[in-house]
């Protein structure tokens, strides 16, 4: 990517430390994620990359005795002010989990619950709006004659586009993607790494994944973590042909530990 | 370099290192028969060359086979990808000077026979073929050892050969311009010098790729003065 190609910074994290107990689980750090771009975070088991992403919208607090300090800005804005409305943050930085989980209900209402919660629409509104989400998705073909069935009927890579379209239903500005693809078949993970590289155009994206290939594969951006730190940030094609940091050749080469 | 968690991938990236190795041996060795062809008309070695010529093809084949192999299998990154691809171009390399020193050793046949050459000229294209092995072997000890300092002299080396090709020519042609009937020699001549000329070349390539793996810069097209500078950056 050419620097004609940069993008403005969405969430800018300034000095943010994460703890659980009195554990640290992060040492204090410091980088952009820049807007409408992907950026992938590596790392080892441990490195505390998905506890990072559930920084961005505040999803530890659903655990008693974790907490972040410093600040992540998104758009200026400090998503760690106490005076943040969780739910209205939660909308606007959508997440999708390692495991798909779609509700035990229809797959038009799994999309919809989450509309209904947020927008009150007419019946026509709300249907056009499932359609939009199913269809960026890249699931609407194969869903649009059993939009009543159940959504765990579905298959594994089907259930976790349909977690993507409910994320993105709520039109989020931020997608969060906690190893998105770790548990699909190849052909499934191809359709969500297509999926991400699309959806770039309209969200800013930030993924974990133990993947080396699919970091390379879908991000414009990569963060290497290791120990709670962050060892070395830079876009994808520099990190993976020559990375800056000799601990960061070491973990994309295979060499360590 | 330190080891990798897979052993299995050191050992198959070591094979490739010792195949290239062993191939860079074969070829040296044929620029080496090449230059006792010129300088003794050694009839033997001159047969030897197109001898062993089909085994170099062959070693190319499957060494391009392994790094195929092993991209397939391993996808390497960063530093590994980077060797992997200098192994899969060095070794075009290595094959093109086994065809210039066939040349060498086609040609100086020819004009030893007809006893068309001089001392003197003997005596620079022996020096100048000298300098080009010297500068392969280098290359290949900076390629094995990812020496920059190696690399670093190959590339000085090669101004030089450069320069005492452009002389050889202007030579050529000042005795073709005298004497028309040295004009055929003075081309086999040429053609000879052109071909050592050529070798520093790839030399030269090799070593650019050795600088590319340790420093991760592609230097291919930059000038001398850059290169070093390059390679003199902590």
């Amino acid at each position: 990517m050419d620097e004609s190609n940069a993008s403005a910074p969405k969430i800018k994290i300034h000095n943010l430390s994460f703890y659980y107990g009195n554990y640290q689980a992060l040492k204090p750090m410091a980088f952009e994620i820049p807007e409408k771009r992907v950026t992938a975070f590596i790392g080892p088991s441990g490195c505390g990359k998905s506890t990072l992403l559930r920084t961005f919208n505040r999803m530890y607090e659903l655990y008693p005795n974790q907490r972040a300090t410093g600040e992540i800005l998104m758009d200026g804005e400090n998503v760690l002010d106490p005076r943040q409305d969780l739910n209205m943050l939660r909308a606007r930085v959508g997440m999708v989990f390692q495991k798909p989980t779609p509700f035990p209900m229809s797959i038009f209402d799994n999309i919809a619950f989450g509309i209904k919660l947020y927008e009150s629409l007419s019946r026509r509104e709300l249907e056009e709006q499932v359609e939009w989400a199913l269809r960026k998705a890249a699931l609407w073909d194969e869903v649009k004659d059993k939009l009543n069935q159940s959504g765990t009927s579905l298959s594994g890579g089907q259930q976790q586009r349909l977690c993507i379209a409910r994320a993105i239903a709520v039109k989020p500005e931020v997608l969060l993607l906690d190893e998105p693809a770790s548990a699909l078949d190849p052909i499934s993970t191809a359709r969500i790494e297509e999926l991400i590289h699309e959806l770039k155009e309209d969200y800013t994206i930030a993924i974990v994944t133990h993947n080396m290939q699919q970091a390379a594969r879908v991000s414009d951006y990569t963060a290497y973590m290791y120990l709670g730190e962050l060892i070395e940030f830079g876009k994808t094609d520099e990190v993976f042909i020559k990375p800056k940091r000799k601990e960061t050749e070491d973990y994309i080469t295979g060499r360590f530990g | 370099m330190s080891e990798h968690t897979s052993k299995q991938f050191d050992a198959d990236m070591e094979a490739i290192r010792t195949a290239v190795l062993n191939m860079g041996g074969l070829v040296e060795q044929q620029l080496l028969r090449a230059i006792n062809t010129l300088k003794s008309g050694d009839d033997e070695a001159a047969h030897d060359v197109l001898a062993d010529e089909g085994r170099i093809n062959s070693m190319q084949v499957e060494i391009d086979r392994l790094c195929n192999q092993i991209i397939s299998k391993r996808q390497p990154a960063a530093v590994d990808l980077r060797l992997v691809m200098t192994f899969v171009k060095t070794i075009n390399d290595l094959e093109r000077i086994g065809d210039e020193a066939k040349k060498i050793a086609a040609k100086a046949q020819q004009v030893r026979e007809g006893g068309r050459i001089t001392a003197g000229q003997l005596h620079e294209l022996t020096w100048v073929s000298e300098t080009a092995r010297q500068m392969v072997q280098k290359a290949l000890d900076a390629l094995a050892r990812l020496d920059l300092k190696a690399a670093a002299e190959v590339l000085r080396e090669d101004e030089k050969v450069d320069a005492e090709f452009v002389s050889i020519v202007r030579q050529m042609v000042s005795y073709a311009m005298e004497d028309p009937r040295t004009i055929s020699a003075s081309i086999e001549i040429v053609l000879i010098a052109k071909a050592i000329e050529r070798i520093g070349d790839h030399a030269k390539n090799i070593c650019e790729y050795v600088v590319h793996v340790v420093k991760g810069k592609d230097v291919r097209h930059a000038s001398l003065a850059e290169i070093q500078q390059e390679i003199s950056k902590g």
